[in-house]
């Protein structure tokens, strides 16, 4: 192949992309060098072509390009990042380059960051348990091997204290096989980021842990690569080297964000609240990057972080974020207002793979009604909470203050844990069953009497 | 072919559109191969010597320059045997040989035919040599899985003698198995034939509906029923449970073909469906509903443009299927996507958008998909239906947004998901009051003999209640329940009743995951008759606690998991025995 041409002809520069005119064997969505002035390098990727233009958009920005001082290359290959185990235990820009100052991983394998969907046909169902160690999750929405499970935060909410014992704490019980975490932050700011690189850190978990790094001053660009490029080496993790990987994308809110400000840039028709009509696909170009493949050993389990916007679930970024992924664990500002952590409120909280994942011979055989038997006492402990509100706890039954009763040791005893409580599915179950004989024995009705027989027991 | 190819140049890429020159005479619809790696293209504009191509895989790495072919057809699909038990991509690619040619991940510029080109399928030939056939005769037949007998058809449009036709045997797919000598010479008919996906197959009348689809779901059978070549709408927001009522239909439904299209929805749910149906049993024969279904998978991180004709597709094979005088269900979860999909090709080509960015075409494109539904006399004159159920992903579970508001001109039967009953964990979360069906009418014939004409009576007086109890939760939430009168009390407890014991439906129990049209009217017209019992109970001084606090009631709620269908004379003993019980009450009063 011939050595790529190099451009001078810049027509225009608007927001972060570039026009370029006069182009030939130029191919879509490939990779470009841009040079200023100083030599100072950049990289962007062709997002449309026509016969003579191409208009490139920028990853670091076009603050300080000109159109006369600048050349510009076409390299002939999509966006790619280097793979190798050598990368575990390294921090990495959105572009798979090197922030700790190591050397780049040594490598000839180069995969583009954009991946290939998985074929349906190849895929094998999600159905083995993992422990995160957090009673809310593991008790009530329980994640499982190969799935993407979400956290609707808010501004302000403890989702990256969450989200990182989570990634300390996940482990397969009976399995010595632990998870590498891969972890992909966008437009986080600088403070968060070295909250993420100390705890890892301090839990000894950096070195299986790989960090691809957006700052929240990084240009948006380079937001959109992230994720992929995190994907791209926990496919690499998972499929070729046998690892079990949990990948953590936070926070996907200024993803979206990214993805509206260069849509808008390219003045594309925009749909709701001014994001583009295919965010639904991009998003779905990132979360279905989770599973498990027939006959692999590996897995990849995705735990996205979005906050929702003004706490709205039914914002365009969490609407088509629940719709591709298998339920979402929803952080609450009133739990957390009251202390609770982790702030996880169970009632809009769903994991859908769940039922494929517990029972006999992968959890406990009382799990399934365990937790439904919780969901709607606390369902119903709130809606006595609103009423005695009213008419005041003394208009009660006993039986309903049983209900309130349970309700608050509910918050106080199962959701509430320190941060670095780690506990295993049994004493969840414990408690669990604690939580469950402050009411009447007659009120279980969602459990079998013989599993009421065995656990069942008054204070 | 013969024809020559019309051949041009790629002048602009954006995205999945693809701009090619110098192709007059092009068609509208034609399919095309795009750049060296011949990426599959179908022509969405033409002007002058340029034609816009919307292309079905992955652009990246496509130039200016590369060169663009036409095929001379519109996009097609293969029918014919081997379709069953399948699983195709959107634009009919079998996702199980493309893993065996690429791997795992779907690479780009596959090919391989629909149907397998080695399967030997037993060919009984029906046609006799030298009779007169047209468009839709059968030829002969394969007993393609042991549940479905599929016919060989000679295609519409098509008609002649017959000079010869195939020996019973084992033949190749594209093995000849009849000549048919046309005013036009003579055609060579294979076990299979092509049709484009865009274009309706003809029949010779529409015909009115006329029977239900049970789907053994009992709030749709009883409540909301759909006809056998009706069109019918779920929406709901996420959670709601679009896709296990989607899986229920497709797997319950007394159709004798099921065609699930996944469309832009998650890739493990298809698995599950290609893991489970293989499991469940069809509950007539026995034999695994796989024989008798299709599956569509385009999933949401598969390309936009092929998820837009994963629709088209999974209709036309339905279609195929109706033209043998079989019912045929298909299920599109979800149509939202493809709406999506249409808004992404049309912000591609620059149109001017209506609401929300979707394109203006929108309701008319909806009309033309829901309108392939329906019940018909086929070219053969025989009877058959295509029912069309359509899941709706509306934004946010806002009901008013453009796909589900079009959505509404074209169904006659909407079954609304209501997010607040599913996180009551209220299954399937089909809201009884905002949720209609106007097949009503067209069914009721059907369930007379079943009901001595009782049907839509009790349904009504079921749903009296539930109506009720929706203005006294009103009351209640003001002056608390106990300040009700004795009677309301009562409505309150029945309408729990109904609420738990009938229209709550538990797909993963395996008796309540599928209700016989018996065993659903016998649960009905049980709780109907407690409550006409309790209310004399009532009437003659027995207070509605003493009622409620019966412990046969909370059994009551349970039959619909206790009973299975072909035992549901154990209703009948069980209420006897109630009913007496409540009659000792009031006796005890007056």
């Amino acid at each position: 192949m011939a050595l790529p041409m190099e451009y001078n002809s810049i027509q225009r520069i608007s927001g972060p992309l570039l026009f370029v005119e006069g182009i030939s064997n130029v191919g879509f969505n490939e990779l470009v060098e841009i040079r200023s002035e100083g030599g100072i390098m950049r990289r962007g990727r062709v997002l449309e072509i026509t016969k003579d233009i191409a208009a490139v958009e920028i990853f670091e920005g076009t603050t300080g390009l000109s159109t006369t001082q600048t050349s510009v290359r076409f390299l002939g290959r999509p966006l790619t990042i280097p793979l190798s185990m050598e990368m575990l235990g390294r921090v990495f820009n959105g572009l798979g380059e090197p922030m700790d100052g190591g050397p780049p991983p040594f490598t000839e394998d180069y995969r583009d960051v954009n991946g290939l969907p998985m074929n349906p046909f190849s895929r094998d169902y999600p159905t083995q348990f993992i422990q995160t160690g957090v009673s809310a999750i593991d008790g009530m929405d329980t994640l499982v091997r190969g799935q993407k499970l979400p956290i609707f935060s808010g501004s302000g909410l403890p989702h990256n204290l969450l989200a990182t014992q989570v990634a300390r704490q996940a482990t397969i019980p009976g399995e010595e096989s632990s998870f590498a975490v891969v972890f992909a932050a966008m437009g986080i700011k600088h403070d968060e980021a070295a909250f993420f690189k100390r705890s890892f850190e301090e839990s000894g978990a950096l070195k299986s842990s790989a960090i691809f790094l957006n700052l929240a001053d990084d240009p948006p660009v380079e937001r959109l690569v992230t994720p992929r490029s995190a994907l791209t080496f926990a496919e690499y993790l998972a499929f070729e080297r046998d690892m079990h990987v949990l990948v953590i994308i936070t926070d996907m809110t200024n993803y979206a964000e990214a993805l509206r400000e260069i849509s808008a840039a390219r003045e594309e028709v925009p749909s709701r609240k001014g994001y583009p009509g295919y965010m639904y696909s991009d998003f779905a170009s990132i979360y279905e990057r989770a599973g498990r493949i027939k006959g692999k050993k590996g897995s990849i389990t995705q735990m996205p972080v979005l906050t929702m916007p003004n706490d709205d679930i039914t914002h365009p970024i969490p609407d088509l974020t629940g719709y591709i992924t298998e339920g979402q664990i929803v952080l609450d500002r009133d739990l957390h207002r009251r202390g609770i952590y982790p702030p996880i409120n169970i009632l809009p909280s769903l994991s859908r793979l769940m039922k494929d994942g517990i029972g006999k011979g992968k959890t406990r055989e009382d799990h399934g009604a365990v937790a439904s038997q919780l969901y709607s006492a606390y369902a119903r402990s709130q809606d006595l909470r609103s009423l005695s509100a009213i008419i005041g706890e003394e208009g009660l039954t006993e039986k309903d203050r049983a209900y309130l009763k349970f309700g608050d040791a509910f918050e106080q005893r199962f959701l509430s844990q320190r941060f670095d409580e780690n506990r295993d599915l049994e004493a969840t179950m414990r408690l669990a069953w604690k939580m469950l004989s402050i009411l009447p024995e007659a009120e279980l009705t969602r459990i079998a009497d013989h599993f009421v027989k065995q656990y069942y027991s008054r204070e | 072919m013969g024809v020559m190819a019309i051949q041009g140049k790629i002048s602009k890429i954006s995205g999945p559109v693809v701009q090619a020159d110098g192709v007059a005479g092009l068609e509208m619809h034609e399919l095309t191969m795009v750049g060296e790696a011949e990426l599959i293209g179908e022509v969405v504009r033409v002007e002058g010597e340029t034609a816009t191509i919307q292309v079905y895989e992955d652009t990246v790495g496509l130039k200016p320059g590369e060169r663009v072919t036409g095929s001379g057809l519109p996009l097609a699909v293969e029918l014919g045997p081997g379709l069953l038990m399948g699983i195709y991509d959107g634009i009919q690619r079998p996702l199980e040989v493309i893993q065996k040619m690429t791997g795992d991940f779907i690479k780009r510029g596959v090919k391989s035919p629909a149907l397998s080109r080695e399967a030997k399928w037993h060919f009984v030939p029906v046609a006799k040599k030298g009779s007169k056939v047209q468009g839709g005769a059968v030829l002969g037949t394969v007993q393609e899985t042991p549940l479905f007998l599929h016919k060989i058809m000679v295609p519409p449009r098509l008609s002649g003698t017959v000079k010869s036709i195939a020996k019973e045997g084992d033949y190749l797919i594209e093995d000849t198995v009849a000549e048919i000598e046309t005013s036009s010479g003579i055609e060579e008919l294979k076990l299979y034939q092509r049709w484009p996906v865009r274009e309706p197959r003809p029949y010779q009348e529409r015909l009115e509906p006329s029977d239900p689809l049970i789907t053994g779901q009992r709030i749709i059978d009883t409540f909301f029923p759909v006809a056998k070549g009706g069109a019918v709408a779920i929406p709901g927001g996420f959670g709601t449970g679009k896709t296990i009522t989607s899986h229920q239909l497709a797997a319950w439904s007394d159709a004798e073909i099921i065609v699930y299209i996944g469309c832009g929805e998650r890739g493990n749910e298809m698995t599950e469906v290609l893991l489970t149906f293989p499991e469940w049993k069809d509950p007539k024969s026995g034999r695994p509903l796989m024989e008798r279904t299709v599956l569509i998978a385009n999933t949401s991180n598969m390309p936009v443009s092929a998820r837009e004709a994963s629709i088209y597709t999974g209709v036309t094979i339905a279609e195929y299927f109706r033209d043998m005088g079989y019912n045929v269900a298909i299920m599109a979860d979800s149509t939202s996507r493809w709406a999506e999909a249409l808004r992404e090709i049309s912000g591609r080509l620059e149109e001017m958008p209506a609401e929300e960015g979707f394109p203006s075409y929108l309701s008319s494109r909806l009309g033309e998909f829901y309108e392939r539904a329906g019940r018909v006399r086929t070219l053969n004159g025989e009877y058959g239906s295509v029912t069309l159920i359509g899941a709706v992903s509306p934004p946010g579970g806002d009901f008013s947004e453009p796909v589900t508001v079009h959505t509404k001109r074209f169904v006659r039967a909407f079954w609304a998901l209501d997010s607040s009953l599913a996180s009551q964990r209220h299954y399937p979360a089909i809201n009884w009051l905002t949720s209609y069906s106007e097949y009503v009418d067209y069914v009721e014939h059907w369930w007379a003999p079943l009901t001595g004409g009782q049907w839509r009576q009790k349904t009504l007086r079921a749903m009296e209640i539930l109506k009720r109890e929706d203005e006294l939760k009103e009351v209640i939430r003001l002056v608390g329940s106990e300040a009700l009168p004795e009677p309301e009390k009562l409505v309150m407890e029945t309408a729990r009743l109904l609420r738990e014991g009938f229209l709550q439906q538990n797909a993963y129990d395996p008796i309540d995951t599928y209700s016989s049209p018996e065993k659903q009217y016998k649960l009905l017209t049980s709780i109907l008759a407690f409550h006409e019992s309790a209310n004399r109970a009532i009437a003659a001084g027995v207070p509605a606690s003493k009622i409620s606090s019966l412990p046969a009631l909370a059994e009551l709620a349970k039959l619909r998991m206790s009973v299975p269908s072909e035992k549901i004379s154990i209703i009948d003993d069980f209420m006897s025995k109630l009913l007496k019980e409540i009659d000792a009450l009031t006796e005890e009063k007056s």
